[in-house]
């Protein structure tokens, strides 16, 4: 019934302005004004010009900045610093271009509207000032993209040598993170070892990989240097974790990485933003399926003593009972993982082709 | 408007041929009973390229409307994610569950509603009505340069269009993997529904596609090439015909890559190859393939895919300029300038692919040069931002209902070409790749501002193209709700970009870092659906002005170009008698000196001694 009114409604409200539109062009005809060339629309349209400029701008302020404190993530990393004052400066500069650029356009519409007394003056082309108006947006480009280069030189270049290593790995829908160990050497994982009880599929038949560890959070010291390498089992995911502003797609047979610094503990940030269950988070952000929006991951940043004791408690690899019998299991069926460390490293396609960190955390040899 | 058509045999023998006879004759052919094949050969199956434009037109915007909905549906997920939508259910049946949408069911419109806009609406609906409508009009042809091409260049696209439409409604759904389907995702049916049935229709429509591209392509060129009426040197064409010229040759040298890429992934998907796809465990089985690369995927697809951004856009910015022009009665300003830098556009396009793939682990080196590369485009968009600007200043300017889709077009362009600073900065994208901010910045300018080409452009020629006037008020109505619309919609979005929001998904309730923005998404949707149904007043006014419009005069905006030469419904062949020949730039508008404010491109030197130049007097003795 409802739905039968509102149809009703809306059939009248089309009948009525169908009306009203008919009665426009008919008094617009009778009145003569559709024999005028321009007519009044010519002014009401131009007098708008100028009204969306100034009522658009006032609303594109207050807004902003209304939504200024909510769209900043908080930074955690040393680089997301340096991005962060690139990011605002390049806004600024392209927020100069936006409002001279508009206050023209808005500016010349209103006031070079038609007058019947008046004739467009013929300027089909300087040179002088279009070779200025080449150049000066082409130095200030120049610029941009010699900071830009810098920083992302700097970003993606080789990690140092005593960065924490750890892998994530993306799959419908999570992430699953594993450690070296001990030994701080990521252990062989070959993708047809995998089963339910060997996620990663690790190759045990690799000593490296005895002693690597599985988690269930991530873990990362405060204050040094961390390399994610990152790979996929399945289909494309992305690392994406804005608060240390990371990114990196996660491929399946290639292999990527990222590093970064993190320069505040998930405590110290909840006490800086005031909330005490902020985390930090990971998420995935390349279409992958339906769960897509699920993959979530907690990153836990510690003080380098919790760090150090956290990695200290997890269970290796060598412990996992089930993960021993899948192996033996999945071995003897696919007729891999049974050729030695050695081997097995050289056999591995799934090789992250990068050494692990050769130069411990300071904190961890103690171990 | 039976009258209006023409192609009778007699016509199609003039083609060509400089002094066709009168095709205005065939008004009474029509009434004849054997003339019904006529009717098949005039409306469907034509060759005339005024009426291939017209199919182009309509068929894209009835694309526009499927994908402007589609939006609109996922708008009212992303806005109240826990809202009931039962009332949907009688219309999407099991895609709703429950009261809500389906996941599989948004990833689906998400993906149909991208590719859509981009390929079916903004190439063909836009590029596709206006090549065609408007370079024989404008260099002075009767036809394309192959009319039958030109046919099953749109019955190719007819046939895609069919296809892509039908997919809609498969069981397990369209395609569902984003409309730049990366692989392994698309390649496997297992990974998502989508990526069964609606992948292979998606291909084998997009197959069609190209090739309907292709042969539109190859035809423009062509056309622009060898078909110019005497004097209509390269130099003297309209900038709509540049824009269209070299539009023509991004598509030819672009389009065949995505085709490759498709093949190759119809290969993954079918006959067991492993080019994009290896290391893979899915559904709890390993799967055989080894060595291939999804990231080559992307190369190939975005080899394609930035072109593609300029093909939508060029169009655009060639019918802008000329609207811009025309309305302000006066030249554009820095003609060399603005071919210049459309030239340069096209070379630079080609160049930067890469700068959409910063962090898919591709080599970081790459990253800095395709950075390099991309920010240089800043340099000819901004020339030909000033040279818009620098064309309004001291112009009289009219304000008909195109001349506000163009102004709208530079203002929108200018928006949403800034933020591209800010993405084409590989360090500035490791942050904003693939958050709200790109949705924002690619909205606005090549999706909305590429829609304010297509609705100046409409606007500005209907005229020719239906021998009647669109309604101005109603113009101006559609125009302010729409560009407020546009305004509102994507500048909130930056907003959520910045604050690192992903885009394509399904509800971001799951996350305490994108959980700050729920009401500003009801917002953006709201703007968004408010947006969407604006648009009906202009398919109102289309459809209503077609049979019912004022009456158009042969010359209603008094145009110096050559389209405004033909008779005010042209028959086939263009020109009843020979094609007039042409003497002068087509920008001679409120020249000092000349008792009228527009100079014809077909009025000789000679007969305007009081307003020529020096040089121009020199030419005229």
């Amino acid at each position: 019934m409802t739905a039968l009114t509102i149809s009703l409604v809306l059939v009248l409200l089309l009948v009525v302005f169908g009306l009203l539109f008919r009665i426009q062009i008919l008094t617009a005809i009778f009145s003569g004004s559709t024999n005028r060339e321009i007519g009044t629309s010519n002014r009401v349209n131009a007098l708008l010009m100028l009204v969306f400029m100034v009522v658009g701008g006032a609303l594109f302020f207050y807004s902003f900045v209304q939504a200024y404190p909510k769209m900043n993530p908080p930074i955690a990393s040393i680089h997301g610093h340096a991005m962060e004052k690139m990011f605002w400066t390049t806004m600024v500069v392209i927020g100069i271009a936006f409002v001279i650029t508009h206050i023209l356009l808005f500016v010349y519409a209103y006031k070079y509207q038609h007058r019947d007394n008046r004739r467009a003056y013929f300027f089909s082309h300087n040179n002088k000032i279009e070779v200025i108006w080449t150049i000066i947006p082409a130095i200030v480009m120049a610029t941009l993209i010699f900071a830009g280069w810098k920083a992302w030189t700097r970003i993606t270049g080789p990690a140092p040598k005593d960065a924490v290593v750890l892998e994530v790995m993306g799959k419908q829908f999570n992430w699953l993170v594993r450690y070296p160990g001990r030994d701080l050497k990521l252990g062989v994982v070959n993708y047809r070892l995998i089963d339910a009880s060997n996620d990663f599929g690790f190759d045990l038949s690799d000593k490296a990989s005895m002693d690597d560890f599985t988690a269930s959070e991530i873990h990362v010291p405060k204050g040094h240097p961390v390399l994610i390498k990152i790979r996929s089992r399945d289909v494309l995911h992305a690392v994406y974790m804005p608060q240390f502003r990371v990114q990196m797609y996660a491929v399946p047979g290639m292999p990527t990485r990222f590093w970064f610094t993190p320069t505040t503990t998930t405590d110290e940030m909840r006490a800086k933003l005031g909330n005490p269950a902020f985390n930090y988070e990971l998420a995935c952000n390349q279409i992958c399926g339906l769960g897509h929006n699920a993959m979530k991951f907690i990153i836990v940043v510690d003080e380098p003593d919790d760090y150090q004791a956290w990695f200290a408690a997890q269970k290796p690899n060598s412990q996992n009972a089930d993960l021993m019998a899948s192996f033996k299991q999945m071995s003897k069926q696919t007729g891999l993982g049974q050729g030695g460390s050695q081997e097995a490293r050289k056999s591995s396609i799934n090789e992250t082709g990068e050494s692990p960190a050769t130069m411990p955390l300071s904190a961890q040899s103690s171990l | 408007m039976a009258t209006n058509m023409t192609g009778s045999s007699q016509a199609q023998g003039g083609i060509g041929t400089a002094a066709a006879p009168a095709t205005t004759h065939d008004d009474h052919l029509h009434e004849h009973d054997h003339h019904d094949q006529h009717w098949l050969w005039k409306y469907v199956f034509s060759q005339d390229h005024k009426m291939i434009a017209r199919q182009f037109l309509i068929t894209g915007m009835f694309w526009a409307i499927v994908g402007g909905a589609l939006s609109s549906l996922f708008r009212l997920q992303l806005g109240w994610p826990q809202a009931t939508l039962g009332w949907l259910e009688p219309i999407l049946g099991k895609w709703v569950v429950g009261g809500k949408i389906a996941p599989e069911f948004y990833l689906a419109l998400v993906t149909m509603h991208g590719t859509i806009m981009v390929f079916f609406v903004l190439t063909a609906g836009l590029s596709g009505t206006f090549s065609n409508f408007l370079i024989p009009l404008q260099v002075g042809a009767r036809d394309m340069a192959s009319g039958f091409m030109n046919m099953l260049s749109y019955w190719f696209f007819f046939l895609s269009s069919i296809i892509m439409f039908s997919s809609l409604f498969l069981e397990t759904g369209p395609a569902a993997s984003g409309w730049t389907i990366y692989p392994p995702l698309s390649a496997l049916p297992q990974a998502i529904p989508g990526s069964g049935m609606g992948m292979t229709m998606w291909l084998v429509s997009m197959v069609f596609f190209i090739v309907s591209q292709l042969l539109g392509g190859v035809n423009y060129v062509t056309t622009v090439i060898n078909l110019r009426t005497r004097g209509m040197s390269m130099s003297k064409l309209p900038l709509t015909i540049w824009a269209f010229f070299l539009t023509a040759i991004l598509g030819i040298l672009s389009f065949p890559v995505l085709f490759s890429a498709a093949l190759l992934l119809v290969f993954d998907r079918s006959f067991g190859t492993s080019f994009f796809l290896s290391d893979i465990y899915i559904a709890g089985q390993a799967l055989p393939n080894q060595g291939g690369s999804p990231v080559l995927f992307q190369h190939l697809f975005w080899f394609l895919g930035h072109p593609e951004v300029y093909i939508v856009i060029m169009p655009a910015m060639g019918m802008v300029s000329e609207v811009l022009a025309t309305n302000a009665r006066k030249p554009i300003f820095g003609y060399r300038a603005m071919i210049g830098s459309l030239i340069g556009i096209s070379l630079l396009s080609f160049v930067v692919w890469a700068h959409h793939m910063f962090v898919t682990g591709m080599n970081p080196f790459l990253g800095s040069v395709f950075m390099f590369l991309t920010l240089i485009i800043a340099v000819p968009s901004g020339v030909k931002v000033f040279n818009w600007l620098a064309t309004l200043w001291r112009g009289n300017i009219r304000f008909t209902s195109a001349m506000l889709f163009a102004i709208g077009f530079v203002s929108l362009f200018i928006s949403g070409g800034l933020t591209g600073i800010i993405l084409g900065n590989a360090t500035l994208d490791i942050q904003m790749h693939n958050t709200y901010f790109v949705v924002a910045h690619f909205h606005l300018v090549m999706g909305s501002s590429a829609f304010f080409g297509l609705f100046a452009g409409v606007y500005h020629w209907f005229p020719k193209m239906f021998g009647r006037m669109m309604d101005e008020k109603l113009g101006y109505i559609h125009f302010w709700l729409t560009f407020a619309g546009v305004y509102l919609v994507f500048m909130p979005m930056h907003y959520v970009g910045i604050a690192g929001f992903p885009r394509r998904y399904y509800a971001w309730t799951g996350f305490d870092a994108f959980s700050q923005f729920a009401d500003l998404n009801k917002f953006i949707s709201t703007a968004a659906i408010l947006a969407f149904f604006a648009q009906f007043v202009f398919i109102f006014n289309f459809f209503y002005s077609i049979f019912r419009g004022r009456r158009a005069t042969q010359n209603p905006w008094n145009s110096t170009t050559l389209e405004w030469t033909t008779p005010i419904i042209p028959g086939h062949g263009n020109w009843p008698g020979e094609i007039p020949a042409v003497y002068r730039w087509p920008y001679d508008y409120s020249k000092p000196g000349s008792d009228k404010d527009f100079i014809p491109q077909t009025v000789p030197y000679s007969a305007t001694p009081e307003s020529n130049l020096p040089y121009e007097q020199e030419l005229s003795e």
